[in-house]
């Protein structure tokens, strides 16, 4: 009996020590000093990193990010909420450092952890200057008045809290690829933090944490029926050209041509340069 | 016999499940028709395409005659190619259940593929300008039909 009050005592600072150590952590107040977004950059930024394909309205246009489509996972459904300029339903009443927190640590403005069906385990990755423009850009779409949906998890997925365990497992701002050359550095941008393409690419774990030992060599498509293809250079003898063409029209080496989710990428990629498609393509080919 | 039927109704659904693998001559020749006609679509798009990305030199006759071919292969019937039973749920098949649910959406995308290489047809033989110009829609009508059609690779 007389044990009881410490070991109650052992559980209250240890349970209060666990929540301190994964509460969720926005950008430090300072991140953007000295930041001004430039939004013809961030429309670079913006296709480069995907937004709209999952952001937009199903069969939306591009530029106006309602929200609403729904993906399956092994945890639930997310549904991508709007993120339009809207003031009420969408991001427009953010500040910058609010919006820069969201993308690049999952945090909300209102200090809750967002789950990772949002890409910010790869904008993480980001330069600060480039979530500015992207975020300086979202500022000149669209508004869009739908409200958001509420995701549709099951427990213990649906409590947020949670979260803060698999982000101190699995949120790492630490670059998997060497880059010794700038166009590698620029592929590597793309590739690991903008283009979030291990987010399918790469297999994850039964938590759900990307297996970076097994890095871009496919993994089961989280959405239904198929795999997500191996794109290191073991399941991928494609030309650095190859790569790059594909990125621009849609067309493999064969002139077969892109579908599914990887169609609604190269909407995006196609906005890119030539140079920055060859970039990733030169980041592809140094795979291990 | 109150036993022995829930057995019995088992085994004949797992029968038939397991005979639904096995397609009959009208779901094979209809499989290995159209796969055949998608390898023919890639077949003539290899010439437009690699002159359209500057890896072969722009050649007029070859280009008119491969969007022709191509139009021509687009515009044909092929309400006859979509034999029940032979969806993605397939190893052999990457065909979309959509196709069968939503025959309306699949025929415009389609169409769409049709008119895109009549465009391209019309204007093939004109330069490598004119060629560059009408092949990029007919890359974004084969990304229409893909995306909500075609199930990724197994």
């Amino acid at each position: 009996m007389p044990r009881w009050p410490w070991i109650v005592g052992v559980l209250v600072v240890g349970t209060g020590a666990g929540w301190f150590a994964t509460k969720p952590t926005p950008l430090p107040a300072s991140a953007l000093d000295g930041i001004t977004g430039d939004a013809e950059r961030g429309a670079i930024t913006f296709a480069a990193a995907g937004c709209a394909s999952c952001h937009n309205a199903p069969d939306g246009p591009l530029d106006v990010l309602a929200g609403g489509k729904s993906f399956t996972s092994d945890f639930g459904t997310f549904i991508a909420p709007n993120i339009s300029s809207d003031p009420v339903h969408g991001v427009g009443g953010w500040t910058d450092l609010e919006l820069a927190s969201a993308i690049m640590r999952g945090v909300s403005p209102d200090g809750a952890h967002y789950y990772p069906a949002f890409p910010y385990t790869s904008y993480i990755k980001a330069d600060v200057q480039d979530i500015a423009d992207l975020i300086a850009h979202m500022r000149t779409l669209p508004a869009d008045t739908t409200p958001s949906q509420p995701h549709d998890l099951g427990f213990p997925f649906n409590i947020r809290a949670s979260l803060g365990v698999w982000k101190a497992l699995y949120l790492r701002d630490d670059w998997v690829m060497d880059a010794p050359t700038p166009e590698l550095e620029r592929g590597r941008m793309l590739v690991e933090a903008l283009g979030h393409c291990a987010e399918c690419h790469t297999p994850r774990n039964a938590l759900g944490g990307l297996d970076r030992s097994a890095w871009m060599t496919g993994a089961p498509n989280p959405s239904g029926d198929g795999r997500i293809p191996d794109i290191s250079p073991a399941g991928l003898t494609w030309s650095a050209q190859d790569i790059a063409e594909y990125l621009n029209s849609g067309f493999t080496p064969t002139f077969d041509s892109a579908g599914g989710t990887m169609a609604d990428v190269i909407r995006h990629t196609s906005q890119l340069s030539d140079a920055d498609r060859m970039a990733i393509a030169a980041y592809l080919k140094v795979l291990p | 016999m109150r036993r022995t039927t829930p057995f019995v109704v088992a085994l004949c659904l797992s029968a038939t499940a397991l005979l639904a693998q096995d397609l009959t001559e009208e779901q094979d020749r209809a499989l290995t028709a159209r796969q055949a006609h998608m390898g023919l679509y890639g077949f003539y798009l290899t010439p437009l395409g690699q002159m359209a990305q500057d890896r072969i030199p722009y050649d007029a006759d070859v280009a008119a005659a491969a969007a022709n071919n191509l139009a021509a292969m687009a515009a044909i019937d092929q309400s006859a190619f979509w034999v029940e039973g032979t969806d993605s749920s397939l190893e052999r098949s990457r065909a979309r259940a959509e196709i069968w649910t939503d025959p309306d959406g699949y025929l415009e995308v389609k169409q769409g593929m049709a008119d895109a290489t009549a465009a391209l047809a019309l204007v093939a033989g004109d330069g490598l300008d004119a060629l560059k110009a009408a092949f990029g829609p007919v890359g974004q009508s084969c990304s229409a039909c893909h995306q909500p059609y075609r199930a990724p690779a197994n």
